[in-house]
């Protein structure tokens, strides 16, 4: 294979690989603030045990997703090496600011969260929780900074072939950047309210009636059925954003192969980009203009306005496909959850099970839209300034491949020791829920804290 | 924007940063990579569990410094960056899997569902700690080299990653010296007298062999006026190991006295070393080929990311002093709340 469908390849893999993990952390970490502010409040045990439950989710999660951007911070330069050097002063103290403001803070005050309760006020510990949460946020604000950029680039001139920053106000509010960002911390929230209620029905579904599990599983639905809807609006804006200034990567989603009004919503179809033609087609007439241009006769800009300039049409029309189609499902699931929390107080077994089936929902539709994004942002890796072939480095393709293989056997592995891992302890979860006090090692269960003990230091 | 500084001093400063943070990285990650490569030398499950509540609070920010000084590479001199990166490509895929293994392996045991399988993560965590720190000596052998070719070349290569490996182990032992006590601080201090000679000797290989190496490199140490100004670190280093042979053979003190001048003094041993390659390589940020001018970005960039971490800096000093206060004296077995 070419070294740079290979060096495509692994940093798709790598990136796709690290994103499930901040995916999780950032709206966690606050999920996690909420239980120990309810603790707090209302002084109710259950909060705290569900806070000791989802505080080890996270505590693997940022884990594996500090190693796995360690990697990425090194395949930066060695798989792309020309985009440093054609916008590295743009991307450099984005990258930079990144590093300076959210990692330290967030590693520094993971220690504190995870092993310090008994070693600092509650007060302390809650605001190490916080600027944890804080961190993971701002971390991923400077990332979507950066990568907005690379879609929608402003504030810069170029030269001598090298992009300089001319204003970085406009670089950091760069016109994609609020839509993107909104929709990254929702689809984050998203994933986070299916997980919650996913391992809580497990738990539920397995006998465990422990109040904290209830507690998860509600917070989880009402979360759910908030955001779900919100995530679905903040999309459709950031697809007119996109449509304004990106209107190839709309072409491509809808595989609208031609510029015309009446365009209908393809639901399903086989694009076939050697007859620029669509096959097996099932639309709805005029949906797409609809939707697009608010009008049944709206003008879309079609593929043959960017021929031989656009993105591979087949894997950003089916990648946004399975995006919504998660969404919609999410929305259902999370509104039929609350109608019945909210009316019967409990959820009947075959909901649990689908809440189940859901727990990683979020990290399908994640992904999906970050293919949308970013296969449709093909052929650039800059929008305009850079091309993703310029941009490739001077490995050769046995050096790729063999550390490619590397990668995927690990992430594999941990993929499926993680996953394995968050079972394990939501059904280690209700052993220890019975056994009060000892077992104070790293290898215990949750809920195995001595209660009164804990109490009385959070009072102190 | 324009740069408050001259233009010259912002890549000084930037090639400062980023040696600060590669050898807060060297002396932080070292002491916890060292922990995770004596783990496998000790019998109980235990004093393990103990090894690792020891560094647990510490190494998730403690590998933070290796991002920041790669990152600074990365953003300050993209140039070289590329050039070091890709000639070390295969060691540093092969840290970043050991590092990768090692961090999971950490959060994985913790939550093992039985003895034999906290078992074997205790062992990919040696392997990944032990592997990671290969690797680097390894890149440290080839770069000090400035990427030679050759067997003479791969030997030293091989003899800086076996090296480095015992000096992490040393400042590990070093640290476990601080952090516990009773068998397993009597165990770290065999382990950190067994580990001093062989980091003696390694510190007077390197010295030994990049002058020889580099005739700019030899005339910076013994022609005149560099040998007077660069003399206080071999005599300062001689000194600190004969201190610290001496300490470690009386050690345990009574009351526990002095248990954390091993680690100081091995940090000390740490940072004249890197002086000394500092002093060796500068102005090269790419030995003999690449000097941090010829390397540098564009300085606009370069200020608006020096104003940024003059604040930022500081506090992340103040906060990390916060949490190593929080997590001082001895080490406590580990729990989540």
């Amino acid at each position: 294979m070419e070294p740079i469908l290979l060096a495509r390849i692994q940093f798709a893999a790598n990136i796709s690989f690290h994103i499930l993990f901040p995916t999780i952390t950032i709206a966690l970490g606050w999920v996690l603030l909420f239980f120990k502010l309810r603790y707090v409040g209302t002084k109710n045990e259950a909060w705290m045990d569900a806070y000791r439950f989802w505080v080890k989710v996270f505590a693997l999660s940022f884990a594996l997703g500090v190693v796995s951007g360690i990697t990425m911070s090194f395949q930066f330069g060695t798989n792309w090496p020309g985009f440093m050097e054609k916008v590295g002063n743009i991307a450099g103290p984005l990258l930079a600011y990144e590093v300076l403001t959210a990692f330290f803070l967030e590693a520094t005050f993971l220690g504190i969260m995870l092993f310090g309760f008994k070693r600092v006020p509650g007060w302390v510990h809650t605001g190490a929780t916080f600027l944890v949460a804080f961190g993971t946020t701002m971390s991923a604000f400077w990332i979507l900074v950066l990568n907005s950029w690379m879609h929608t680039p402003v504030g810069f001139e170029m030269r001598d072939g090298v992009a300089h920053a001319t204003d970085w106000f406009a670089i950091v509010f760069n016109p994609s950047m609020p839509y993107r960002l909104s929709h990254m911390l929702t689809a984050s929230g998203l994933t986070v309210a299916f997980l919650l209620a996913g391992i809580s029905a497990w738990r539920w579904l397995r006998g465990d009636r422990a109040e904290g599990v209830r507690l998860g599983l509600r917070t989880g639905i009402v979360m759910a059925a908030l955001l779900a809807p919100l995530q679905i609006v903040l999309g459709d804006l950031h697809g007119l954003n996109t449509l304004e200034h990106q209107p190839a990567k709309v072409a491509a989603m809808e595989a609208n192969w031609e510029t015309r009004g009446n365009v209908p919503l393809v639901l399903f179809a086989l694009p076939d980009e050697a007859a620029r033609e669509n096959r097996f087609e099932i639309a709805i007439p005029n949906g797409a203009s609809l939707i697009l241009r608010h009008e049944a006769a709206g003008v879309v800009p079609g593929l043959n306005q960017f021929e031989g300039n656009h993105p591979p049409v087949a894997p950003v029309f089916f990648a946004f496909r399975i995006m919504v189609g998660i969404g919609v499902l999410m929305l259902l699931m999370g509104w039929a959850g609350a109608w019945y929390l909210w009316r019967r107080g409990s959820l009947p077994k075959l909901m649990l099970r689908g809440f189940v089936a859901m727990s990683f929902a979020g990290w399908a539709a994640t992904l999906a839209g970050w293919y949308v994004t970013e296969i449709g942002r093909q052929p650039w890796l800059v929008t305009g300034v850079l091309n993703t072939a310029q941009a490739a480095g001077p490995l050769p393709a046995s050096s790729i491949g063999t550390t490619l293989a590397m990668y995927l056997v690990l992430y594999t592995a941990l993929m499926v020791a993680y996953i394995a891992t968050i079972f394990r302890l939501a059904h280690a979860g209700r052993a220890a829920d019975k056994v009060d006090g000892v077992m104070l090692k790293p290898g215990s269960a949750p809920g195995d804290a001595t209660r009164d003990k804990m109490g009385e230091e959070l009072t102190a | 924007m324009t740069p408050f500084l001259p233009g010259d001093w912002l890549p000084m400063i930037f090639a400062g940063l980023m040696a600060v943070a590669i050898l807060a990285y060297v002396v932080l990650d070292g002491f916890d990579l060292g922990v995770g490569i004596l783990l496998e030398t000790v019998a109980e499950e235990h004093e393990r569990d103990r090894m690792i509540a020891a560094i647990g609070p510490f190494w998730d920010a403690n590998e933070t410094w290796l991002v920041l000084g790669v990152g600074l590479l990365l953003v300050a001199f993209p140039v070289a960056h590329g050039v070091i990166l890709t000639a070390l490509y295969m060691p540093v895929a092969i840290m970043l899997v050991a590092l990768t293994l090692r961090g999971v392996a950490f959060e994985f045991r913790a939550k093992a569902r039985d003895a034999a399988h906290k078992r074997r993560w205790d062992r990919w965590f040696f392997a990944g700690s032990l592997i990671s720190a290969l690797a680097q000596g390894w890149m440290l052998g080839r770069y000090v080299l400035g990427f030679a070719e050759g067997w003479a070349a791969l030997g030293f290569a091989v003899m800086a990653a076996i090296g480095l490996a015992i000096a992490y182990a040393f400042i590990g032992a070093c640290w476990l010296i601080w952090r516990t006590e009773g068998a397993l601080q009597a165990h770290a201090i065999a382990w950190a007298r067994h580990a001093l000679w062989p980091v003696a000797l390694g510190i007077l290989l390197v010295s030994a062999v990049t002058p020889l190496v580099s005739a700019r490199i030899a005339a910076r140490w013994f022609d005149w006026p560099g040998i007077v100004m660069l003399a206080p670190l071999p005599i300062l280093t001689a000194l600190l190991v004969f201190g610290l042979a001496r300490l470690l053979a009386r050690m345990p003190l009574a009351e526990d006295a002095w248990h954390d001048i091993p680690f100081w003094g091995g940090t000390g041993l740490f940072v004249l070393f890197f002086a000394g390659l500092a002093s060796s390589f500068f102005p090269y940020v790419v030995p003999e080929r690449l000097t941090i001018w010829e390397s540098a970005s564009a300085p606009e960039s370069l200020s608006i990311i020096l104003a940024g971490a003059i604040f930022v800096l500081p506090v992340i000093v103040l906060y990390t002093v916060f949490a190593w206060r929080v997590f001082g004296g001895k080490a406590r077995d580990l729990t989540y709340y």
